[in-house]
């Protein structure tokens, strides 16, 4: 269909460049983007994806080159940008609210427009209660629809599913579609390849500012895409994998981690995990099957209703603090409530949880601290300027190796990763995944927690599949395969998880 | 799971938001109707008149506070603006009623502007920026009235005293001073858009800007405004009092923060209601006229009853909220 419509582009961009503190955000860049089409814009963090759309939607005025713009755009972010508190019909007509004769806000009119409005996105939810109520992929689908009721020719979406369940993703794809057929051209930015494959038409990669390639999609192999992306041949990436993930481990015999039973109503029931020095097992499942939960009853962050923790055969007691001095760490999920404190420099950060190890009544040793944050800069090839640099001005895959340090410092023997590579960039991905394989080589039991099946597949030696809190399945070896993850996910497990039981 | 949460959330929150603006609500009536039947002399109308006069001078305070905190501000400068307020229009009395009127309004409407500009742009804290105008409105006020010395009276015979002292049916024109504010406030609140961007402001400032909010504007605005009716009280309150009393709306603030956090607003902004404060200036008024009739009470004790109040109500949204 996209080929059918004249070329007639909406926005045409010609040789614009954006430099930011000496930096080059953007070199020369030319980018079109044609009436009705959906356009894939990727590229590493970095690699000046937010710039040029921020270019595009007017916000930063470039310092050469040419914009042409043909049409109203509207943009939706990757964190919904609405106000929670307010009703669900004020957020969607905020700043164009429909009016009385009195010029007074018409309440009932703006609250019907709205349910009506949002039917269409199959949102059935009641418009006058706060937005904040709605699961976050409703919310997702009420900012989508307000940026297309502002009757906007263009729509450009920032990693809009990255906060999404699989069931919402499909919604929003849906609603893609359907504006795409209404002729409205979308700007589709996301990491996640599958996506972009299924709908978008074209593609422009972007890499250090640069574009790197503008074409259609579909005729372009994702290794190759992926070898644009990162600036690196497709022979080396074949080689090594897109992830250079799971390099076999050398598992000891006896587990170093046994959890059994673990329940805590409603949220999981009786689920068991072992895991050896030298292994990382997978824990996988939908958003909701009890997979944070089972890392966090094992740190002893949960309250349980019944099940033991050993470390080397030696019962855990119910507390963090014991979990801890026990030789459990856990790499909480969402980075920026659970873990970083943004305005602590790197070395606040890492050395954080390793105080009570490096004080001696209460005071720390300046000396020990610089040494150990040295070490792990270098180990874990954290990019700071220096040690003193405020966390908040690093990337997030940085972000995440400094949190990663602060729990190795603590020396454990268990380490629980909770999405450690989620909302960071292909490349800082890779370095993630590769040090958790080398931690696992130097003989750490870890916990993968992630919702990328690829992720799992590729790191982990063995998968436990959760579903609705409990152990739907263990897969290892030949069984560590998509078909057969999906099926003990989707419930038609019954001959798989007796084939896996006799493993 | 999320299933189940969204599920749950809305009965939640509609119990959230039935006891935060009703809870407020309940209690007033529970405490008159204790009171009347306690206090024979409580639900007599001379008291009940007192009482609603001895509320309006903090509600038109209160309903600019509402709008502040609503946007995630505070506003502690109101106090010393409506002692400000109250001597500026003592001394502007003497050249008639609409000098006496319009100056207060006009200077402490500037001081609210100042306040709002300097929160704005340059993205001081409200506490610090509204702290220190407390201390220069207060300053002014010592400075013109002679560090205190000097009280400016209002001529007996003059309009403006009726604007304080008048009547309708025993109600003095104070309370329906504050009463078209309270529902004027309650419409802008929720029927203009000036309204919803004071709630889009408090509720999460980013998104705001990005929705295309003006929240400078709009935060420039509601410390004007609550200037403005601070002013306001201190006029209504030396037409009443016929002088420009000096040391009044020490800690006033506080009151008024105070009753706007009883009503429902939440503290850290994005949620709140105009009745509520007016319930909220209601209870505390009550409190207070209940612990007079008791006789024998320290009237410091209500201030002591105040803050268990306040307290209990905070705890309440804590609890709610989660």
């Amino acid at each position: 269909m996209p080929t059918e419509i004249p070329s007639s582009p909406v926005i045409e961009v010609a040789g614009v460049t954006k430099t930011f503190a000496g930096v080059q955000a953007l070199r020369d860049v030319d980018f079109t983007l044609q009436r009705g089409e959906i356009h894939a814009l990727v590229g590493e963090n970095g690699a000046g994806k937010s710039t040029l759309i921020k270019v595009l939607t007017g916000i930063h005025t470039p310092d050469a080159g040419r914009i042409t713009r043909d049409g109203h755009i509207s943009t939706i972010y990757q964190e919904v940008n609405l106000v929670p508190l307010m009703s669900v019909s004020a957020n969607l007509f905020l700043g164009r609210e429909p009016r009385n004769r009195f010029g007074l806000i018409d309440r009932a009119r703006r609250d019907a427009d709205a349910a009506e409005l949002l039917r269409g996105y199959g949102i059935t939810a009641d418009v006058s209660s706060p937005l904040g109520t709605l699961a976050v992929g409703e919310q997702q689908m009420v900012a989508l629809a307000r940026a297309v009721a502002a009757e906007a020719d263009v729509v450009i979406m920032d990693e809009p599913t990255s906060s999404l369940e699989p069931r919402e993703v499909e919604t929003l794809l849906g609603v893609v579609q359907k504006l795409h057929e209404e002729g409205i051209a979308i700007i589709y930015v996301s990491h996640r390849m599958d996506e972009l494959y299924r709908i978008c038409d074209t593609v422009t990669v972007l890499r250090d500012g640069v574009n790197v390639h503008s074409g259609p999609l579909k005729e372009l192999p994702r290794i190759e895409l992926v070898s644009l992306m990162l600036g690196r041949s497709v022979k080396e990436i074949e080689n090594h994998g897109t992830t250079a993930f799971g390099e076999d481990h050398h598992a000891d015999a006896e587990p170093v981690l046994e959890a059994t039973g673990l329940t805590s109503k409603p949220r999981i029931n009786g689920v068991s995990v072992a895991i050896r020095p030298g292994e990382v097992v997978g824990l996988a499942g939908l958003l909701g099957s009890g997979r944070t939960e089972t890392a966090k009853a094992i740190i002893g962050a949960l309250p349980i209703d019944g099940g033991t923790v050993l470390v080397a055969g030696t019962p855990v007691p119910r507390t963090v603090k014991a979990a801890t001095r026990a030789g459990i760490s856990m790499l909480a999920e969402d980075r920026k409530t659970e873990g970083i404190i943004p305005n602590l420099s790197v070395r606040e950060n890492i050395v954080l949880a390793a105080l009570p190890r490096l004080s001696r009544f209460g005071v720390t040793s300046r000396s020990k601290q610089d040494r150990i944050v040295d070490t792990f800069i270098k180990r874990l090839r954290i990019k700071v300027s220096s040690p003193e640099q405020k966390v908040a001005e690093l990337s997030g895959g940085n972000q995440q190796k400094v949190l990663l340090a602060r729990w190795l410092c603590t020396e454990p023997r268990i380490l629980l990763l909770d999405e450690p590579t989620r909302g960071i960039d292909v490349g800082a991905k890779a370095e993630v995944q590769a040090l958790i394989d080398e931690l696992a080589r130097e003989g750490l039991a870890v916990l993968l927690i992630s919702s990328e099946l690829d992720e799992l597949l590729d790191g982990a030696d063995r998968l436990v599949v959760l579903r609705d809190g409990s152990v739907a399945g263990e897969l290892e070896g030949d069984q560590l395969t998509r078909e057969h993850v999906l099926k003990a996910i989707a419930a038609e497990v019954t001959d798989d998880s007796d084939h896996a039981s006799t493993h | 799971m999320t299933a189940t949460l969204t599920k749950a959330t809305p009965t939640m929150a509609a119990r959230t938001k039935v006891l935060q603006r009703q809870g407020a609500a309940v209690a007033l009536v529970l405490m008159v109707a204790v009171s009347w039947l306690v206090f024979p002399r409580f639900g007599s109308l001379d008291n009940l008149r007192d009482l609603a006069l001895q509320g309006s001078f903090l509600a038109v305070i209160a309903i600019g506070m509402t709008f502040v905190i609503i946007t995630g501000g505070i506003d502690l400068s109101v106090g010393s603006v409506y002692a400000l307020g109250g001597v500026l229009a003592a001394w502007g009395s003497q050249y008639g009623f609409l000098v006496a009127l319009a100056l207060p309004l006009v200077v402490c409407g500037l001081i609210g502007l100042i306040n709002g500009l300097l929160i704005a742009r340059t993205n001081m804290a409200p506490f610090i920026v509204t702290l220190a105008s407390l201390l220069f409105a207060r300053g002014l006020l010592l400075v013109i009235t002679d560090e205190g010395a000097n009280t400016y009276q209002i001529p007996a015979d003059s309009a403006f005293v009726e604007l304080g002292r008048g009547t309708v049916f025993g109600f003095g024109y104070p309370i329906f001073v504050a009463a078209v504010l309270a529902v004027l406030g309650g419409m802008v609140l929720n029927r203009t858009n000036f309204g919803q961007n004071v709630f889009a402001t408090g509720g999460a400032e980013q998104s705001a800007v990005l929705l295309g909010v003006p929240v400078a504007k709009t935060k420039v605005l509601v410390y004007t405004m609550s200037g403005t009716l601070a002013g306001l009280a201190g006029a209504l309150t030396a037409a009443y009092l016929q002088s420009g009393v000096t040391v009044i709306g020490v800690g006033l603030e506080l009151d008024a923060i105070a009753v706007v956090v009883i009503g429902g607003t939440l503290l850290t902004g994005g949620m709140g209601t105009v009745l509520g404060t007016v319930i909220g200036v209601g209870l505390i008024k009550v409190i207070q006229n209940v612990i007079n009739q008791i006789g024998t009470l320290d009237s410091n004790y209500q201030s002591v009853v105040s803050g268990v109040f306040l307290l209990i109500v905070v705890v309440l949204q804590r609890i709610l909220r989660r």
